[in-house]
């Protein structure tokens, strides 16, 4: 007992310095939440869900961050058990070129995604075809789920690809072993085993879709009852000086945030087994 | 029977060249060597789990060289048993019969079989986390041993085990592998074991195999 007391009071600097860090952060989030609560009432908050507008984004908001985040996952489950489990020439290269969408400016995203649609297509005739006229996604709500996904899917791959490195390889040797093609292995002693990773790279996704703005803007427009998801309900209610609606749907994006965190921490709680905790 | 003729295999900067070794029909072999030496290397090697340079493997026969691990007839136990951990016990028993698509009812009367021959019936509901080392070997056992491969391939199985429950997994391995009659290739560095369970010993030593003195 006297040995603990006398290391912790050696220690105190150090634990005062990471508790003040940690606090800091706290207070910096808590702050913020305050204030937007205090700032909206619940009368305002109710007035701006009956709003037609504001009804719309957030249907909208509510399925393209699901349609976004299914599609990540479907993406990120193979790339990340690539680049995961095998070494292949370029590898360093493909990793970098994964995580471009996480440190680039989101109006760039956006701007990129438009001149991609935009740029000629060789060898497609006079005038010719775009990428936009056989896939036609700008301004469209399709357009908001390619910006979604374009950002989620990277958070999405490095989330899978640290779930595989965390798992064991052995299982899925043995299931090859014993008859199971690498692809029936994956499926049935991987995949299983990575569970929590799976429904963490899909909330990821999903709650950085949810809160995506700048690609959607650019890429998908900010056209009312037609591609209006909630950031952009936020962005265009301020444009116009309505700061109460604005902070009532910044708050309802809280709350909805809050809801996905808790709904996956007990999720995770309960699915995956003992190798698969990221 | 297994028959390896000069194999040449190299797993990173591990090189192993002509290793050549074989196993009677039915026959308990044990292949013992100093920490290091590429018995592991060599046992995954048979199982297909690193692709060969040169040489050739026959099991009863069959060439399986260019194989995939799935399609040699191998049982498998790794070194920490490789359990599955989503997978309650029963699920491990009856993962190979389910893969080579036997029908229900003989997956069952086999999982049935070797759950009392293993000792493991009152697990067969449990999770794989829960057990003792000496319960997830015999688990592990009968896994590899569900689907009746030609041989099994031992990664030093009993190398996490105590005293007393590698005695009773050294009973165990000569009673199933009697009954079951299969060609077993046992790689261990404990020279008690090998004198036990041996018909066949084997040492790799100086990247050569050769019978132990």
């Amino acid at each position: 007992m006297l040995a603990h007391s006398r290391r912790i009071g050696w220690d105190w600097p150090f634990w005062a310095l990471v508790v003040a860090a940690t606090a800091a952060y706290l207070i910096l989030i808590v702050a913020l939440l305050a204030v937007d609560a205090a700032w909206t009432s619940p009368h305002q908050l109710l007035d701006s869900l009956e709003s037609r507008e504001i009804a719309f984004s957030i249907r909208l908001s509510l399925f393209t961050s699901t349609a976004s985040a299914l599609l990540a996952l479907l993406v990120a489950i193979p790339a990340g058990y690539l680049l995961s489990r095998t070494q292949f020439p370029g590898k360093l290269l493909v990793d970098v070129v994964v995580d471009i969408p996480i440190v680039l400016p989101p109006l760039v995203i956006g701007l990129s995604l438009l001149i991609l649609f935009r740029v000629p297509i060789p060898f497609t005739g006079n005038p010719p075809l775009r990428l936009n006229d056989v896939l036609p996604l700008t301004y469209t709500v399709g357009g908001v789920v390619l910006a979604q996904f374009t950002v989620g899917a990277a958070f999405a791959v490095r989330t899978m690809r640290a779930t595989f490195d965390h798992l064991p390889r052995r299982p899925e040797d043995v299931a090859r072993v014993l008859g199971c093609s690498r692809a029936e292995a994956v499926w049935r002693v991987t995949l299983p085993s990575s569970r929590r990773g799976m429904v963490t790279a899909f909330t990821l996704a999903w709650a950085r879709s949810l809160g995506e703005f700048g690609p959607i803007l650019v890429f998908a427009g900010a056209t009312r009852l037609r591609t209006e998801v909630l950031p952009t309900s936020v962005f265009l209610e301020l444009s116009v000086g309505n700061l109460e609606p604005a902070l009532a749907v910044s708050l309802l994006m809280v709350l909805l945030s809050i809801g996905v965190l808790i709904v996956v921490r007990s999720v995770g709680d309960t699915v995956g087994g003992t190798h698969d905790r990221l | 029977m297994i028959v390896c003729e000069n194999l040449q295999m190299s797993v990173g900067a591990f090189y192993l060249d002509r290793i050549s070794l074989s196993v009677p029909t039915a026959a308990y072999a044990t292949l013992m060597g100093p920490t290091g030496c590429g018995k592991t290397t060599v046992l995954e090697s048979l199982c297909g789990l690193h692709r060969l340079r040169a040489g050739r493997i026959t099991v009863d026969g069959t060439d399986v060289t260019n194989l995939p691990p799935g399609a040699r007839g191998f049982g498998y136990v790794p070194q920490d048993g490789a359990m599955f951990p989503t997978v309650d016990v029963r699920g491990h028993l009856e993962f190979a019969p389910r893969v080579h698509r036997w029908p229900r009812t003989k997956v069952a009367d086999r999982v049935g079989e070797l759950a009392a021959a293993l000792g493991i019936a009152h697990l067969l509901s449990r999770r794989v986390q829960g057990l003792s080392g000496g319960e997830r070997q015999r688990v592990a056992l009968g896994r590899a041993i569900a689907a009746r491969p030609s041989a099994l391939l031992l990664d030093e199985p009993l190398s996490a085990l105590d005293e007393s429950a590698r005695d009773g997994m050294i009973s165990l391995l000569r009673e199933i592998q009697q009954t079951e009659r299969i060609t077993v290739l046992h790689v261990t560095h404990s020279p008690r074991e090998a004198e036990a369970l041996a018909d066949v010993s084997l040492i790799l030593e100086g990247g050569a195999i050769r019978p132990a003195l």
